[in-house]
């Protein structure tokens, strides 16, 4: 301990308060994944790979707003479905009022439903802009109205994580009780266009790539400005000790709504670009299941680094498709496992290995204990 | 103008189902005092700074500069310009130093600040850094400093906080001699333009640098006034004999003189709730 009035020192330390290397390793591998994915991808993939790809893209993006509001804000968003599915749907719709023409219904409905003109809820989603703005801006609303209700009421932890489930439930089980209006269980399927392009043709299988490989960029690029930012700092702060952020005149409530309301709106972009690469949004695709897949993810790259849950999430929506080639069935099992290894041996994820094996290195010869697991180092 | 100032409690009662922790406490503490709370375990102090900063519900009237505190939330209480730490000192352990003080520099700044990246150091985070000695330690993890490190940059927060009011629970505890003396010169000079209250076991600490000392027992205030007055007491002997100065009873049977070790003292059912 130095005394009060200490003289500063040499070379003022506080000059390096931000690491230099740190955005110059950032570009690069911001470079870096732009080329694979402009590049690499497109030129070494089939058209059926790459459709594929672009489907594991979209759940890297919901990955991305889980690595803000879980990895750095602390909260286990274990409902993100409901997100992906609002924005899905929203995009959905309007597809479908597209495909059916002017003046006609969506096929569905003129299957089951005994309606002679859209529902009015309907109606505003024939609006290509509205459309657009609604997949981001519609989850961000109910994430707003939804979280300020629960974090006012200091939910957390396991709660909130339960609450979230229910409402990934309820919203797949709504759905599917609706078959008139939202397809039901089968969801709305068969999207063909997609604001005008064909979506059988590969070429425009491919644009859609390319958008979603832009948008999962973008997503990146601003998860990671809000990472570094002074509210960055200040939702690590809020998730190591709520109670402490309160004494300094904040109110946790507001910083944690921040972040899982971003988190939602990149859930909705994810869920809206999800259905033209595949051509279909189901309950299936975004209730309790789906909705905990995506938080593996995050959870096995590292829900503390941006590029750890990107690459995790894309690398087990990858092993999924893979082992359930092989071994159809093992793989539900195999996922669970891996949540678990993850959560319990390595809670910073695959992106925290380096470092911890750094550490276990350097801290034998001197027999100091590893400090506490840096969650804040990789991004 | 005097009487806005200040800190000022009046009939503040705290109960937890039907234990009275604080039980009709009136307190008045002005400006450039060094108060130092002292008492046994469970005497109410670490309550009583509970329901000033509102962590807990009280009955009664807490003023500061004129504003009734009580049943304003906590973080609008830490706005109207009072702070405090903690028994176990509390910072962001995973963040550094220079964060942490960033952190509690910031309650008033606009979204568009908070969105950005911090490019420099606020001039009051540099000169705070230079208070409390940790400069050189700006970049380093605050889970990596010593417990008096950490105690020390919980003070820091404080100061670049901007508080005017500082309610610190046994902020040298744990610390060494020189560390103790540190720290009691700091709030001397802190102490000269804020209100400053201090829960102390130390009663070496208290002695040398208390301007004045509230004794609470049981929940009430037992006595108040300077080192000397308070010292001379009989109730207060009475009390501290009775508690915990048995074996304490060497050359200074004219005072109370409980010499605990720092932190051994925690575990009163009050200070845990």
């Amino acid at each position: 301990m130095t005394e009060p009035t200490s003289a500063p020192g040499k070379g003022n330390p506080l000059k390096r308060a931000v690491p230099a290397g740190r955005s110059a390793r950032a570009a690069a591998g911001f470079a870096a994944a732009a080329l694979a994915l402009f590049a690499l991808a497109p030129l070494a993939l089939s058209d059926f790979r790459l459709g594929l790809l672009a489907k594991y893209l979209c759940t890297a993006m919901v990955a991305v707003g889980i690595c803000l509001a879980w990895g750095r804000g602390g909260l286990l968003t274990l409902g993100q479905g409901v997100f992906f599915g609002l924005g899905g749907y929203a995009m959905a719709m309007h597809l479908k009022i597209a495909d059916a023409g002017p003046g006609n219904l969506p096929d569905f409905m003129q299957l089951y439903g005994t309606a002679t003109e859209l529902p009015w809820w309907w109606r505003p989603f024939a609006n290509p802009l509205f459309t657009i703005a609604a997949t981001v801006l519609l989850p961000m609303a109910v994430a707003a109205v939804l979280g300020s209700f629960v974090f006012r009421r200091r939910v957390r932890g396991a709660y909130f994580a339960i609450l979230s489930q229910a409402l990934a439930a309820a919203l797949a089980i709504w759905l599917i009780g609706q078959q008139a209006t939202t397809g039901g269980t089968n969801g709305l399927t068969d999207i063909r266009g997609f604001f005008g392009y064909d979506l059988d043709d590969p070429v425009n299988q491919r644009m859609v790539y390319f958008v979603i490989a832009a948008a999962l960029l973008l997503l990146v690029a601003l998860a990671r400005q809000l990472i570094h930012s002074r509210y960055g700092e200040l939702l690590v702060a809020v998730r190591d000790s709520e109670e402490r952020v309160r004494f300094l005149g904040y109110d946790p409530a507001n910083v944690k709504l921040v972040a899982y309301v971003v988190a939602a709106g990149m859930a909705g972009l994810a869920g809206a670009l999800f259905v033209p690469a595949v051509g279909i949004i189901s309950p299936a695709m975004i209730g309790i299941v789906p909705s905990i897949e995506f938080v593996i993810g995050a959870a096995v790259g590292g829900r503390a680094s941006l590029a750890g849950a990107v690459l995790g999430a894309i690398g087990v929506a990858w092993a999924r498709t893979a082992l359930s080639e092989e071994f159809p069935g093992a793989w539900t099992y195999f996922q669970g496992l891996l949540f678990i290894v993850a959560l319990a041996f390595l809670p910073g994820g695959l992106a925290s290995l380096a470092g911890v094996v750094k550490r276990r290195r350097t801290a034998r010869p001197t027999g100091e204990p590893a400090p506490a697991l840096p969650l804040g180092e990789a991004a | 103008m005097t009487e806005l100032s200040g800190l000022r409690v009046r009939g503040l009662r705290v109960s937890f189902d039907g234990f009275t922790a604080v039980d009709g406490v009136d307190l008045d503490v002005r400006p450039g005092d060094l108060r130092f709370l002292i008492g046994p375990n469970g005497a109410g102090k670490t309550t009583l700074v509970d329901a000033v900063t509102g962590l807990v519900r009280a009955s009664g009237s807490v003023r500061f500069e004129g504003t009734e505190l009580l049943g304003r939330s906590v973080h609008r209480i830490a706005r109207s310009g009072i702070g405090r730490t903690f028994q176990t000192a509390t910072v962001f352990e995973e963040l550094t130093v220079l964060q942490n003080l960033d952190i509690a520099a910031g309650a008033a700044r606009g979204p568009l600040t908070m969105l950005r990246r911090r490019r420099s150091v606020p001039e009051p985070v540099a000169r705070a850094l230079e208070t409390i000695g940790l400069t050189e330690r700006s970049g380093s993890p605050a889970g990596t400093l010593a417990h008096g490190q950490k105690q020390w940059l919980e003070i820091g927060m404080l100061l670049v906080q901007d508080v005017r009011l500082l309610l610190l629970d046994e902020p040298v505890a744990g610390m060494s001699h020189d560390e103790r003396q540190a720290t009691g010169e700091l709030l001397r000079r802190i102490s000269a333009e804020r209100t400053v209250v201090v829960i102390e076991h130390d009663m070496d600490f208290m002695r040398s640098f208390a301007r004045s000392v509230s004794v609470l027992h049981a929940g009430r205030v037992l006595s108040e006034g300077t080192v000397a007055e308070v010292q001379s007491d009989p109730r207060v002997q009475e009390v501290y004999l009775g508690h915990a100065a048995v074996q304490d009873a060497g050359p200074t049977a004219a005072g109370p003189h409980p010499e605990h070790a720092g932190g051994a003292h925690a575990g009163s059912a009050v200070q845990e709730v």
